[in-house]
């Protein structure tokens, strides 16, 4: 029964995979076009990529910069909206500000990330710091606003201090919703860097996609880098859910 | 045995800021009564009539507008780990497992001293073989043994207790009952414990407060001298209940006409 299962999980996507690809060839086949690459092309570019050794540089640096900027927004994402969700003053003060600048887009941001930091790695990592913060912050400020207020009132009657209440209740009452803002973070990350990468700076994915559009319409290559950022994308995503089994956390889901 | 009384409530009044700027809501009024050292008492009422917001301002949650509570002699000045509350809503922290809920105040405590009132706890309340299970692989009144367990392990004087039971089923009602029964037989604490269910109140306690609908007052005080364990056919505890039931205006009698069975309070509006 669940060996069946496990079967299904992997041969169904797999089944849909093989017929996207299909469709693909045969749309590209039937269109006639001769710049839209078909589906072995791209495969082939992909390992011109990697003999290259283009691949391995451009992965290394985008991720490298999703690292510092992601990193950089939890450190400040998560005890800034622990602060917020806890001191109502606080929150009222920093709200409106908050609710103001999370709907730019980080693209917008680009320009005056150029005029700062110049063509440096700095500016996709203060592009990519920009939005993942606010989705980590929101998600802190929210989890401390959820928490059950039974949960304080238990801690507070076995006589806590503030730093042990902090580290016993607070933090582990939050930690579940903390990581799923963590997890959307992460995601909003990796669609930033590429973009970021487009404009900002000559490495990465995102530059080896506008590179190879701009010398030489070279569209295998394209979508060589598309796929690749999927791939990494998933394999990212499917890293974070492992924090979301751990069972200091798993309470905080519905039965998942 | 000393005659001080561990709990004293004088002439306590509660009122909530209501809806409306400058309306009151006026729930608790001219609150008396004593708890004497080692005595398990129990408070009745229809809900929303104030037990839990009383209870709350005997245990530090919550501040009186008007009157005083002193336990062991000094005035209430917030949650004291020597009196722990055992909340209606279950308070055992999910993120814990049972052996860390229950070590939970016992943060002073050495390691082998910690573990060995645990495993003694976890004897008591007979959760042997869940100590590492998470609360949500565990049944309600499993959880609520936890909490029980926890409150004990920290040794404090006095336990309140807040409908613990309301959420369980009839039966696993009746164990946790005879369990609690039980356990302040043998670790002789005084316990306060709120209940709308007065057959809950005949079981358990040896004296009930009774309690009016809102704005609340004590209405009658019911000393049950039955013997323990209660033998819940006998003319003693029928007699009992049926007196703390017709205390609080209510028929047992299903049909019958509407207004005899009016409560007191509404009845005669003060
Ligand atoms: N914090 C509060 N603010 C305003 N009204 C409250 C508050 N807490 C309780 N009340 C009101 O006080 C009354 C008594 O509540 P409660 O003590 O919870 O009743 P019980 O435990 O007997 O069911 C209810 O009418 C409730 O709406
Ligand atoms: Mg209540």
């Amino acid at each position: 029964m669940t060996g069946k299962l496990a079967w299904t999980k992997i041969a169904l996507p797999l089944g849909v995979a093989a017929l996207l690809l299909l469709a693909w060839d045969a749309a590209v086949r039937v269109s006639g076009s001769d710049i839209f690459p078909r589906p072995h092309e791209v495969l082939r570019g992909i390992i011109q990529l990697i003999e290259q050794g283009l691949l391995l540089k451009y992965v290394v640096a985008s991720l490298f910069r999703v690292t510092w900027g992601f990193t950089l927004a939890v450190l400040i994402g998560v005890p800034f909206g622990l602060f917020l969700g806890w001191y109502g003053w606080a929150f009222q003060a920093f709200n409106p500000m908050i609710q103001m600048l999370r709907p730019i887009s980080p693209i917008a941001w680009i320009p005056v990330a150029i005029l700062w930091f110049k063509v440096t790695d700095k500016a996709p990592i203060f592009l990519i710091f920009l939005a993942s913060v606010f989705p980590i912050a929101v998600s802190a400020i929210a989890a401390v606003q959820n928490m059950q207020p039974v949960y304080l009132r238990a801690a507070r009657n076995f006589g806590l201090t503030q730093l042990q209440l902090f580290r016993r209740v607070i933090l582990p009452a939050t930690l579940p919703q903390i990581i799923t803002g963590i997890r959307i973070a992460l995601g909003v990350a990796w669609l930033v860097v590429v973009a970021a990468e487009m404009i900002a700076v000559n490495s990465g994915l995102g530059y080896l996609i506008i590179d190879a559009r701009n010398a030489g319409k070279r569209y295998d290559l394209v979508v060589a880098g598309m796929v690749m950022i999927g791939l990494i994308g998933l394999v990212l995503d499917l890293l974070v859910r492992q924090l979301e089994k751990f069972d200091e956390v798993r309470w905080g889901y519905a039965n998942r | 045995m000393q005659a001080n009384p561990t709990v004293q409530v004088r002439d306590l009044w509660m009122s909530f800021p209501g809806k409306r700027s400058g309306e009151q809501v006026h729930v608790l009024e001219r609150i008396n009564f004593e708890v004497r050292q080692g005595e398990f008492v129990c408070i009745v009422g229809p809900s929303g009539c104030g037990k839990s917001t009383l209870l709350n301002i005997i245990g530090g949650f919550l501040r009186g507008s008007r009157g005083d509570v002193m336990v062991e002699g000094q005035p209430v000045a917030g949650p004291d780990p020597r009196r722990i509350f055992v909340f209606q809503e279950n308070g055992v922290f999910p993120w814990l497992t049972v052996t860390e809920n229950i070590g939970f105040g016992l943060l002073k405590k050495s390691e082998p001293e910690r573990a060995k009132i645990v495993a003694h706890y976890i004897e008591m309340v007979g959760l042997n073989g869940f100590e590492r299970a998470y609360p949500r692989e565990l049944s309600g009144g499993m959880k609520q043994r936890v909490e029980i367990a926890r409150a004990l392990a920290a040794n404090p004087d006095i336990i309140y207790m807040d409908e613990p039971f309301g959420a369980l089923d009839f039966i696993t009602r009746l164990k946790m009952r005879a369990d609690l029964v039980r356990i302040w037989q043998s670790e002789k604490k005084t316990i306060l414990f709120v209940t709308h269910d007065i057959e809950e109140a005949v079981q358990l306690s040896d004296r009930v407060l009774v309690m009016s609908k809102r704005p609340a007052t004590i209405q009658t005080i019911v000393s049950i001298d039955l013997p323990r364990p209660r033998d819940l056919d006998s003319a003693g505890y029928l007699e009992t209940r049926d007196r703390i039931f017709s205390a609080m205006g209510m028929s047992l009698r299903i049909g019958e006409n509407e207004k005899e069975a009016l409560p007191i309070s509404a009845q005669q509006p003060v």
